[in-house]
């Protein structure tokens, strides 16, 4: 392949890889910009909502459709429950036992995983047969573009749901200021629960797609695709909605460049790389604005 | 200096002579083939997992900056030391002073920018620093790569973890109860306010964690000439590695040294010796640490620390009690 | 440069998030003066103690105190000039004992190094010894003695405050800014309160400047004052000229009422 074939290629591969950052990003940002709380476990689901489209299309024999809208449902109960469990008790609490809880709930949803489905890989099951669309001098696969699409059709959903709904608008306001969000008569617990849902079920997304995309699920998957979905929401600006999806596609287009041009072992050390650079450089992020902290 | 008049003098010279007894105890049980060399080697990670939990302790517990990349400064202590005894065969007593002061240089190197940042951000970017060290030494093929360094001589001996953990807790102890560890803990209670009185809270961040990263480093150090193998996992040298660490430093509480000293030790002893933990230990740590957060965020200990002072109290309840039998004050 | 001692604040500019919270304010205090700062509720009073000790950097102007420039030092620098200041939502090491709050703020008068302190120094023993000395030397003279082990969350509303200015006075300062100390206090606390401006400003020699919406407590104590709304210095003078000034008057009671009366 030329030079410029494989940059387009990478970048197609990227950017396939970057929705699916983009979807784990805007979790992350929900939730970051509601709670202010970093949660951590929000991988592991993505993990979980894998193994949940694994089960319903080999045990219910379902399409890869349905099994995308059931392994959703499922995982916004689990966001639920989490949150309740976990999270909301230490809502006052200093930020350090948070994040410490945090990384407790992920280390216990990956152990979860690994007794219940077991600690080696599942092969996905392959419910789109292959096929290879050539664009220019490079190809699209047709599972990429069911990520792209998949991810466009959920990111306009929520941008409708944010921006033009009743709940969406009291989200916006609990992420505000939330002492006078419930004074306005917003049930702040009700609306924390719904963010979870709506990240959770993302997440879920997010790993059904890349699961067919790889065509392997293992317990420890959510780990690094968390990390970068973190990341990239930070690129993009923490609690800015825009800035996951465009965070998510530059940490994947960069990730997939440095492994061709580069050497597949520094595929991991880019996220990092880049979310130390930007929260050194711009700890705001590409679309968000720095705060201080009031004296 | 060492004080050993009065009564915190009598204790002084109790707790040294404890620590001694207690090594002299060993060193007869291991005599005595009671001890074999596989207890040995437990009670030698233990000592290690102290360092690391202790120093841990200064950085997150004493000054409240929230790291996720300790693992990273032992993985540079563990990686250099063992360079440097296999490579250029320098004595170990070198190797492990050049791991503590290379793993301090680096602890600067990235404290200095990254302790800019605050709370869950600052926690994210050391996570990033620590992984970032492990995929470099992952592509050093010098270093065995992937598959790990092999052959590294056998220097650790568990009289040298033994001493050398006691020198760290006494020395980070001593720290604590200086003007130099209350500027810490002031920056961990209300870094504005220390700002306004004084504190320099950069440098001290900068300190504490350079101290920090230091015993990390010779841990490391003796960690890799005990196993005489270190493999560039997650689980010895990256995240996970660092997750252990945070789990007994929290379990003992942050804040706490003798917790730190307890934990480690419990938390090391507790897969050895009962069988079947280990395999759930993943799934019930994150349970207790979520359990802790809840009902005992302080840690097991609570703010009790052994010491003089301590026991006094308890001592002088005693007496009073002794007074006044109707137990009125 | 003049070189008089005191405080010389010359054309403060600060910005917050584009606005103007403080815009060419000049003031002057000198040495052994206890001047107060007024104004209504959002006029940035607290901007200027920010400006002035480091927290917030100015945009314009310069700070100068005892002949030093301050202008753009941190926190900790402005600190060691000796220019002590207390907050308006007290902020005290609440999970630490009284006594330790103000041996941390006797940090810069420790002289001995890490290492001495790690090995035990003969240093670090002297001065440990003469720092607990003097932080219950200041308890003793605050009232406070007795709570000295206390952890100082414990204590009341009014005791927090005073333990603030407590520990603001084992750095041993030159200028004390205090930021609303009498906010939430009784008549009781407040007058206590007074007592004990006077003492320390006698006893240590300071020159004391605070910000507070008690007026009774402003006209009482302070020999002269400065009003500041909208970030722009409206009046200053002796509590007399103040108090007749129109502009004053004006920002406080607003146009109406002035009509009115």
């Amino acid at each position: 392949m030329e030079w410029y074939a494989l940059l387009i290629q990478q970048v197609i591969n990227g950017l396939a890889l970057g929705s699916v950052y983009s979807l784990i990003a805007l979790g992350y940002t929900m939730v970051y910009g509601i709670i202010k709380l970093i949660n951590f476990a929000h991988g592991e689901i993505y993990m979980l909502g894998a193994y949940f489209g694994f089960y319903a299309i080999t045990v219910w024999k379902l399409h890869l459709a349905p099994a995308l809208i059931i392994s959703m449902a499922l995982a916004s109960l689990l966001g639920i429950v989490l949150e309740r469990i976990a999270y909301k008790p230490l809502r006052n609490a200093p930020r350090i036992a948070a994040l410490i809880t945090a990384i407790g709930a992920s280390l216990f949803l990956q152990s979860a995983a690994q007794f219940t489905f077991g600690a080696n890989f599942k092969p996905f099951p392959q419910v789109i047969p292959f096929k290879r669309i050539a664009l220019g001098p490079a190809y699209i696969t047709n599972r990429q573009l069911i990520m792209f699409g998949v991810a466009l059709i959920l990111m306009v959903v929520l941008h409708i749901i944010v921006q033009y709904t009743r709940v969406g608008r009291a989200m916006r306001a609990v992420s505000l200021d939330k002492e006078a969000a419930m004074l306005m008569g917003i049930n702040v617990d009700r609306i924390i629960s719904f963010t979870f849902a709506l990240g959770s079920s993302l997440a879920a997304a997010g790993g059904i797609l890349v699961g067919m995309y790889y065509n392997r699920i293992d317990p420890y998957m959510g780990m690094m695709p968390g990390l970068k979905g973190f990341t990239a929401a930070v690129l993009g600006g923490i609690g800015v909605i825009p800035g996951a999806v465009i965070g998510g596609l530059i940490m994947g287009t960069a990730e997939n460049l440095v492994v061709a041009f580069g050497s597949s072992t520094f595929r991991d050390a880019v996220a990092f790389a880049i979310l130390i650079l930007v929260l050194l450089l711009k700890p705001g992020g590409l679309l968000g604005k720095s705060e201080n902290e009031k004296v | 200096m060492l004080n050993l008049k009065g009564p915190q003098g009598r204790w002084n010279f109790f707790m040294i002579a404890g620590i001694l007894g207690l090594y002299g105890l060993i060193q007869l049980l291991a005599a005595a083939k009671i001890l074999l060399s596989y207890h040995l080697q437990i009670l030698s990670l233990a000592c290690i997992n102290i360092i690391l939990v202790v120093s841990l302790n200064l950085i997150m517990g004493f000054t409240g900056q929230f790291s996720l990349g300790h693992a990273g400064f032992l993985a540079i202590g563990a990686y250099l030391s063992a360079s440097l005894t296999v490579f250029y065969q320098l004595p170990f007593w070198l190797a492990l002073i050049a791991s503590g002061l290379a793993a301090a240089f680096v602890g600067v190197l990235i404290g200095l920018p990254a302790l800019r940042l605050r709370g869950d951000y600052l926690a994210i970017a050391t996570l990033g620093f620590g992984e970032i060290i492990r995929v470099i030494i992952l592509n050093i093929s010098a270093v065995g790569g992937p598959r790990g360094f092999t052959g590294i001589p056998r220097h650790t001996t568990f009289g040298l973890t033994y001493f050398l953990m006691i020198a760290a807790v006494v020395i980070i102890k001593n720290f604590i109860y200086s003007a130099h560890g209350r500027a810490c803990i002031s920056i961990r209670e209300d870094e504005t306010a220390a700002g306004s009185l004084g504190i320099n809270t950069t440098y001290y961040k900068v300190v504490a964690f350079a101290i920090g990263a230091m015993f990390a480093g010779v841990a490391g150090a003796l960690f890799s000439h005990y196993m005489q193998f270190i493999s560039p996992t997650t689980g010895q040298i990256g995240f996970m590695r660092s997750v252990d660490i945070l789990i007994m430093l929290v379990l003992g509480g942050l804040g706490n040294l003798t917790g730190s000293v307890v934990v480690a030790v419990f938390l090391t002893f507790l897969p050895e010796f009962l069988r079947g933990f280990a395999e759930y230990r993943m799934l019930i740590y994150p349970v207790l640490l979520l359990l802790m957060m809840l009902f005992r965020p302080e840690g097991l200990m609570g703010k009790t620390e052994l010491s003089y002072s301590y026991l006094e109290n308890i001592f002088s309840k005693f007496k009073r009690k002794g007074l006044r039998p109707d137990g009125t004050n | 440069m003049a070189q008089t001692r005191g405080l010389q604040v010359t054309d403060l500019t600060v910005q917050i998030g584009g606005l103007k919270a403080v815009s060419g304010l000049n003031l002057e205090l000198y040495p052994g003066e206890l001047v107060g700062l007024i104004g209504p509720n959002g006029a940035g009073k607290t901007t200027v103690f920010n400006a002035l000790t480091g927290f917030c950097a100015p945009c314009a102007g310069r700070v100068v105190f005892d002949t030093k420039d301050l202008t753009n030092k941190p926190p900790h620098v402005v600190a060691k000039h000796r220019l002590a200041r207390t907050f308006q939502n007290i902020r005290l090491f609440k999970e630490l004992s009284v006594l330790d709050n103000l041996k941390i703020a006797y940090h810069s008068n420790f002289k001995y190094s890490i290492l001495s302190g790690i090995l035990r120094s003969g240093q670090y023993h002297s001065q440990e010894k003469k720092a607990n000395e003097f932080a219950l030397e200041i308890l003793e003279l605050v009232g406070l003695a007795d709570r000295a082990q206390d952890q100082a969350g414990t204590l009341s509303y009014g005791g927090q405050r005073k333990l603030e200015i407590a520990r603001a006075l084992v750095m041993k300062p030159k200028l004390l800014l205090l930021d609303e100390p009498a906010a939430g206090m009784n008549p009781f606390e407040t007058a206590e309160l007074v007592d004990l401006i006077y003492k320390v400003k006698k006893d240590f020699d300071l020159t004391v400047f605070l910000i507070e919406h008690d007026m009774d407590l402003v006209m009482n104590v302070c020999e002269r004052l400065y009003v500041l709304d909208y970030g722009v210095l409206i009046g200053q003078g002796s509590v007399q000229e103040v108090r007749t000034n129109h502009k004053v008057i004006q920002a406080y009671l607003g146009e109406e009422l002035l009509c009115q009366s």
